[in-house]
């Protein structure tokens, strides 16, 4: 078990002899005493020579910030001494600072006292100066006490001498007698280069093309792949990725109540943003200030979900406005974090004890964002489609068409009322008091399910359906009746082999029924209303027979539903006929099920009545209708809605319109998704003392939104200032800290860290970058080339830097142990979210679409013996079992367990740059979860399907699948001989055989050999080899 | 053999740097090359009073009104409105102006040496009235569940910081090697609102978070193996993988693998251990009838059981949730059967956790710490149109602790006629926690985490280590 500190919450203090110096071990001796102490010390500190220069921010300022800035530094509340060690003048104008003679400098006296009353820092602050520490402040006092401003804070700058990456990395390497390794192996590239751009596997025809293109031109193969891979849609979802741990996405509305939410739209909008290769300038004002552009589209708002992400409470009893308040504290935390690489989020309460920014102007961020509409809810959204945001300019035809219908829906709508009205008049006519149906049970004569599934006649003279096609359609003639026919009636019946005994054949026994039609001699019967005893919420029987194969009667159990209603359980609907059938006809009933896969009804039987049955509803209908307007009670005005929408033919028709235009378009259901508004006047923004909200700065007054003095100036009038003016100040070419934030995060991504290691802190206490020159070379160029992001990569993983070999080199271990120069690329585990994808490609089973709703693989039983929240979490069939990670709805407080086992994120904030654990946890994960030994049977299945061959070449085949690459003579043995050992012990165990043997498989194996190949494939997902990038 | 989880690695521990205690300097790293484990033994600040910690938590806001202080006063003047003393400038969760105060219902009596006040609805606490330190001060700051439970795991209210079992096994690491260092275990009819934010690991690495275990059959998620899978084929699984992890190790040179290949062997360890765990059959009779606790069931009773069990096996920190607390007077929360149903599934387990831990010599060595998120106010809270509960309170309520060097029997914190403000002895959350980690071996305002350019700690600025309510 160990940790390997990647980024969110690193901030590693660990400086190696190479770079940077080790600060201060609170564990060392104290400091030796001595007049001669500074000379012992240059000595035994060893790390700097006599020549070397001192350099300030590199070597002084991290201590200077550490351990002195809390009571010397830029916040006045805590100054003490008057001395401001961050400023020169103040330093040198108390005396603390001489320069050129340390021995005369109060600030070395002082840190090398040993007198409780005299020493610095003081001992409660339990921060002591090392001696290492002291002997280079000494040295750089002798050296003449140079000061700079912090490196980040400065303009981006280049000398113009290097002009690739690999120049500057070699210049590094050369100066401490180091080299690059060799490239890595072609097969590890192709590997490592389609897990980076796309975070899929290879497929072995690829990895082979490569190779064969590689042999004649490396460089030629690399670029060639490199552009293929960003052009594929799967590079959104890698990189779309990243940007959501930043935007901190879920599904959920977090703390304890953490109702759903819809945000996958912002999602979508942020991998087709990737895939467009959107300029990142373009892509952080649409995201910081979409509403505010001028006649923005519907895209550009979806994009400001980013700060819609913030979390909701909805447990009773808060107070909105601090959770309004909280919400707008994390908009300023984020936006900090992620372009600037600044904590702001200690200014909130104070100013800055180390960087120079004050409460003040913490509070005149807080103002830019301190005007939305939202209020701990959900408050501003916008219709979206489902797949609307990946519309490639679509038909302006079909747009007007479906404006147009949109307009008549409205117009519909909008009469709703006077129709209704109408309606009214026409049901207050006495009750019909029909005589009661009479049901008799038809004899089916034929029956037979299109697909194939098998129908089996019941003593009951029920059907019992089996599995067939997942979207099955039944024919069923019943025989001529001896009396007239007014009604038809289905009965839903429950039988043990249904899932959940059915009546469905659902995995939850439900059905989803889309069209019943009835045929007599071959002419269709004019059906007048369908009346069910129990639909699911939006699946009434009314949808079956409205003609739309999108909708239809469903059975499970929601909202709405009546109390102590079941699925499980017989149901039925009656159908009662605009004229009845005269005596003698012979009906066909076709039964459709359009809409759902495997949706099938299971057991069911037609009943038929010569009378129509009363009316159940209708006598409580027509009683209310009766009833004056203003005596109705509210359940009696939503019953009358509700019934008058099931004949409402109209509403329906122009709602199908819409429906029928919006798939014309390729667009789907359409959802409501959270984006941001400001109220027409801005609200107030106080600085909050101590950071209360309720503690307004009253004698301040008032703020105008503003950015830190020690970042650029902004050109507009405080008082004209709003969120678009953030956006675009925040990627001003000229920025410091954008670019240089941003291409030090893509960096990160490539090597494991960054060139500032601390992504998250560009600020005095985070540490130097190892490559400065590099850092702003890359910010440049990123920044001349348009902000392009596609550019960035093609410029990384094309260079020698990124190719080079991940194994070890001992020699250059002994120099940089942590690889900070780069002699060697990093071995990298990857992402949570890509250890199942990776399974899913090597398996074949990826559902390779795009985008859409959430969706639910597989989870453990027992996710929620620790959840405040319970989700539904029912396992979906068909593709979305096996959509890419990134689609898995994630609730914060119960996310799916194999992400969060695998150092994802909770997502309550920010997140820059992820944890990588290695824990035994996630060795069960891999081994045991349903859904991962699910995939590995895949690939078993996979294995033996495309391989005729021998063993060997499965075992081959197996391993150019998973790892790109041929096994050793030593690991084909391995292999070869678990494999034999498997298939032996499964020949004496037909019971776990079958359990452990793919569902599908090639005749030519057996059930033993069957299992002992999802064995193998079970072994090959879970080496370290498999979930890493090498 | 060599303990496969116990080999180092070079690069783990120069990676690790950012994880040590403080900011750790290159040679002390040399020196401590051997501890590259997340969970290896680390000492403390200063010598420890306590290796372990049982900490029950009582999820909702048990009042302390119903339980530990008997207020004559607020009988007397029960229906009338509190002084506007009290009151002025108050936030309530639920109650508007007007609310009027509730006497209770509950007959005291004072117990054993200490003379500690107990309620009716506790009688087996009355057998450890002398070895538990009674806190009657307890203060907090946050009056929602979510934000106030966040608050006494982790003392800060938004989610995203590191919880006590967290801060606690990154500083000193755990003594169990097959199972996980920090536990946590559940009852009640629901889980905890905050859910996994309470046991995370916050910014700390996710090896320190809690790992919560299911109080009956499978433990830990993914514990078994797939249908068809024996122990045997699962034997020949790990041998294998482990046969191509070391392959690629030669080739690699990557020490990341040899983890990789210890923790597949700590994993299938545990798939034996964790079932061991869970098996009650060699415990007496008597020990069952002292918890209450039924083999099998999943209650408080068994989950008290689990947690000496988990104490014993070296594991650092075991949570225990027992939700349902939240008597606000509506259905399901009143004061009066509501409130008896939650105490007596606690009040005898709880009690017994205290006497078994100490014949078996193990309080010595162990905190035990029992309370909730916040008390209830003095006056009541009318829901269906009668007053029958009462609402979160954050100025003054009771929790307790025992053993792991707390004074046996001590009360401490006095509260005033009403039981509303705090008017002696006050302990605020981060006091406790500053005490807690005291007597674990830290200094609360040296077991920092350096996380987005600060040092963080489970005390924010704040805390004082309450010397007072120390042996």
């Amino acid at each position: 078990m160990s940790v390997v500190r990647a980024d969110c919450g690193s901030d590693s203090l660990t400086r190696d002899p190479v770079i940077g110096r080790a600060p201060s071990n609170p564990y060392s001796p104290p400091m030796a005493k001595g007049s001669a102490w500074a000379t012992a010390l240059l000595i035994s500190a060893g790390l700097l020579s006599a020549e070397d220069t001192v350099d300030f921010n590199r070597d002084i300022r991290p201590i200077l910030s550490d351990k002195c800035f809390q009571c010397h530094g830029p916040d006045e509340e805590t100054l003490k001494a008057d001395l401001r060690l961050d400023l020169r003048d103040s330093a040198l104008g108390t005396k603390a600072i001489v320069p050129g003679k340390s021995n005369e400098s109060l600030l070395v006296e002082r840190i090398t006292s040993d007198d409780p009353d005299e020493m610095m820092p003081p001992p409660k602050i339990k921060k002591p100066v090392t001696t290492e520490e002291a002997a280079l402040l000494a040295k750089w006092i002798d050296q003449g006490a140079n000061y700079a401003d912090h490196w980040s804070f400065e303009p981006l700058k280049t000398d113009g001498e290097k002009n690739s990456i690999d120049e500057f990395i070699v210049a590094e390497l050369e100066k401490h007698g180091l080299a690059l390794s060799p490239e890595a192996d072609p097969g590890t590239l192709a590997r490592r280069l389609f897990l980076d751009l796309t975070g899929l596997l290879p497929p072995p025809n690829r990895v082979d093309s490569f190779l064969r293109e590689y042999e004649t031109s490396p460089d030629g193969a690399v670029a060639a792949l490199v552009d293929e891979l960003l052009e594929s849609p799967h590079y959104g979802e890698r990189w779309g990725r990243h940007w959501l741990d930043q935007a901190r996405y879920a599904d959920s509305n977090g703390y304890t109540i953490d109702g759903e939410r819809v945000m996958w739209p912002y999602r979508d909008w942020v991998i087709r943003a990737v895939n467009d290769n959107m300029p990142f300038d373009q892509f952080t004002i649409e995201q910081i200030a979409g509403d505010l552009l001028p006649d923005p589209d519907k895209a550009q708002l979806v994009a400001t979900g980013f700060h819609r992400n913030t979390l909701i409470n909805q447990e009773g009893g808060t107070d909105d406005e601090q959770f309004r308040n909280e919400e707008v504290v994390d908009r300023v935390n984020t936006t900090g974090a992620v372009w600037l690489g600044l904590t702001l989020g200690c200014a909130q309460c104070h100013t800055h004890k180390f960087d120079p920014i004050t409460h003040r102007e913490y509070f005149e961020m807080f103002a830019f964002f301190n005007s939305g509409t939202d209020v701990n809810n959900t408050g501003a959204t916008v219709e979206v489609g489902e797949g609307e945001l990946f519309l490639d300019s679509p038909d302006p035809k079909k747009v007007s068409a479906l404006e147009a219908a949109k307009k008549t829906l409205a117009k519909v709508t909008s009469e709703k009322g006077k129709r209704q009205a109408e309606w009214e008049k026409t049901m207050t006519q006495p009750v019909d008091e029909a005589a009661p149906a009479k049901w008799i049970r038809a004899t089916p004569e034929t029956f037979k399910a299109e697909g194939g599934a098998p129908l089996q006649l019941l003593d009951d003279l029920s059907l019992l359906a089996g599995t067939g096609a997942p979207n099955e359609t039944y024919r069923i003639q019943l025989p001529p009746s001896e009396n007239p026919v007014a009604a038809l009636r289905l009965k839903l019946l429950t039988h043990e082999s249904l899932p959940q005994n059915g009546p469905g054949l659902a995995g939850n026994g439900n059905i989803v029924l889309t069209s019943v039609e009835f045929f007599a001699n071959g002419k269709p019967i004019t059906v007048a209303q369908a009346e069910h005893d129990h639909a699911q919420p939006n699946y009434s029987s009314a949808f079956t027979i409205d003609g739309n194969p999108d909708t239809g009667w469903a059975i499970n159990v929601g909202k709405g539903s009546a109390p102590g209603a079941k699925m499980n359980a017989e149901h039925e609907v009656a159908y009662t006929l605009a004229k009845p059938l005269s005596p003698g006809t012979a009906i066909e009933v076709v039964m459709r099920h359009e809409k759902n896969a495997n949706y099938n009804t299971g057991r069911f039987a037609w009943e038929t009545s010569a009378t129509a049955p009363p009316p159940v509803a209708k006598r409580k209908l027509f009683t209310i209708a009766k009833r004056p307007t203003e005596e109705r009670s509210e359940e009696d005005r939503k019953f009358l809605e509700a019934e008058f929408a099931k004949v409402d033919v109209e509403q329906r028709k122009a709602q199908n319109e819409v429906e029928a235009a919006r798939k014309e378009l390729g667009i789907g259901k359409a959802v409501k998704t959270m984006v941001m508004r400001d109220l027409p006047e801005p609200r107030d923004t106080f600085i909050h003392l101590r950071g209360d909200f309720l503690r307004h700065d009253e004698e301040t007054g008032a703020l105008h939104p503003g950015v830190p003095a020690v970042l650029p100036a902004m050109e507009k009038k405080p008082e004209e200032r709003d969120r678009l003016d953030l956006a675009r100040w925040l990627v001003r070419p000229d920025h410091p800290l954008t670019p240089r934030v941003t291409v030090n995060r893509v960096w990160m991504r490539y090597f494991g860290k960054g060139l500032v290691e601390t992504e998250n802190d560009f600020g005095t206490q985070g540490a130097f970058p190892t490559h400065p020159e590099l850092l702003d070379w890359l910010a440049l160029t990123f920044v001349d080339n348009g902000w392009s992001m596609k550019e960035l990569h093609r410029l990384i993983a094309n260079s020698k830097t990124y190719r080079q070999s991940s194994n070890a080199v001992p020699e250059a271990a002994k120099v940089d142990p942590l690889n900070k120069l780069l002699a060697r690329q990093n071995r990298i585990r990857v992402e949570a979210e890509i250890v199942r994808d990776a399974a899913l490609s090597a398996s074949g089973l990826l559902h390779p679409g795009i985008g859409g709703p959430g969706v639910m693989p597989p989870q453990p039983e027992g996710v929620y013996a620790f959840t405040q929240r319970k989700v539904n979490w029912v396992a979906a069939d068909g593709p979305d079992r096996f959509h890419r990670a990134l689609y898995t709805k994630f609730y914060r407080s119960a996310p799916y367990p194999l992400l969060t086992t695998f150092d994802s994120p909770d997502f309550q904030s920010v997140c820059t740059g992820r944890v990588r654990s290695n824990t035994p946890l996630q060795s069960l994960t891999l081994a045991n979860d349903e859904a991962m030994f699910e995939i590995a049977k895949g690939l078993g299945a996979r294995t033996m399907r495309e391989v005729e061959g021998s063993d060997t070449d499965r075992i081959r085949h197996a391993f150019s699948l998973c790892y790109s690459r041929i096994p050793s003579p030593q690991e084909l043995d391995a292999v070869a001989v678990f494999q034999q050992k498997q298939a032996q012990s499964f020949s004496n165990d037909k019971a776990a055989a079958d359990s452990v043997a793919p569902e599908e498989f090639p005749d030519s194996f057996t059930l033993a050999e069957a299992a002992s190949w999802s064995a193998v494939a079970r072994a090959l997902l879970n080496t370290d080899e498999f979930i890493t990038r090498e | 053999m060599i303990d496969p989880f116990h080999r180092q690695t070079r690069r783990h521990f120069f990676e690790k740097c950012g994880v040590g205690l403080g900011s750790i300097a290159l040679g002390d790293l040399l020196a401590k090359e051997r501890s590259d484990n997340p969970m290896a033994l680390r000492r403390g600040h200063h010598p420890a009073k306590a290796k372990n910690v049982i900490y029950m938590f009582m999820a909702g806001g048990p009042s302390h009104l119903e339980l530990f202080e008997s207020k004559p006063k607020l009988n007397e003047f029960h229906g009338q409105l509190p002084p506007d003393s009290l009151v002025e400038g108050k936030r309530f969760a639920f109650l508007g102006e007007g609310a009027k105060l509730l006497g209770s219902e509950r007959k005291f009596a004072k117990y054993g040496e200490s003379q500690m006040v107990l309620s009716e609805l506790l009688p087996h606490h009355r057998k450890i009235v002398d070895e538990v330190c009674w806190l009657r001060g307890m203060k907090t700051d946050v009056f929602n569940h979510g934000p106030a439970k966040l608050f006494m795991n982790t003392g800060f209210q938004v989610p995203g910081r590191p919880s006590m079992g967290s801060w606690v096994t990154y500083g000193i690491g755990s003594e169990s090697r097959d199972l996980p260092g920090f536990v946590v275990l559940q009852s009640g009819p629901r889980g905890p609102r905050a859910g996994n934010a309470l046991w995370s690991a916050g910014f700390l690495p996710s090896s320190y978070q809690g790992v919560p275990f299911r109080g009956s059959g499978d433990p830990i998620l993914n514990l078994n193996n797939p249908t068809g899978i024996t122990p045997g084929r699962q034997r020949d699984f790990v041998d294998v993988v482990g046969s191509l992890n070391r392959e690629r190790l030669d080739v690699t040179g990557d020490p990341e693998i040899s983890t990789r290949i210890s923790a597949y062997e700590m994993a299938y360890r545990m798939q034996s251990s964790a079932p061991e765990l869970m098996d009650f059959s060699g415990e007496s009779q008597a020990t069952l009838d002292l918890y209450g606790a039924e083999p099998g069931g999943n209650s408080y009773a068994n989950n008290c059981l689990l947690a000496r069990r988990l104490v014993e096996r070296g594991v650092r920190f075991v949570q225990l949730y027992h939700t349902d607390w939240d008597h606000h007077g509506g259905p399901g929360q009143t004061l009066g059967k509501d409130l008896e149903k939650v105490t007596k599934e606690v009040d005898q387990a709880s009690a017994a956790l205290v006497i078994d831990l100490k014949q078996r010599g193990l309080l010595d060595d162990t905190i035990v710490v029992w309370g909730g998120e916040f008390g209830r106010t003095p006056m009541g809270e009318t829901r269906n149109n009668k007053v029958g509960g009462r609402d979160h309170h954050i100025d003054a309520f009771t929790m307790w602790v025992a053993g792991g060097g707390f004074q046996p029997g001590m009360k401490y914190g006095k509260t005033d006629d009403f039981g509303y403000e705090v008017v002696d002895e006050a302990i605020h959350v981060h006091d406790l926690h500053a005490t807690l980690l005291h007597q674990l071996g830290f200094d609360h305002e040296r077991l920092v985490h350096r996380f987005q350019g600060r040092d963080f700690r489970l005390t924010d600025v704040h805390g004082h280590v309450v010397k007072d309510i120390l042996v």
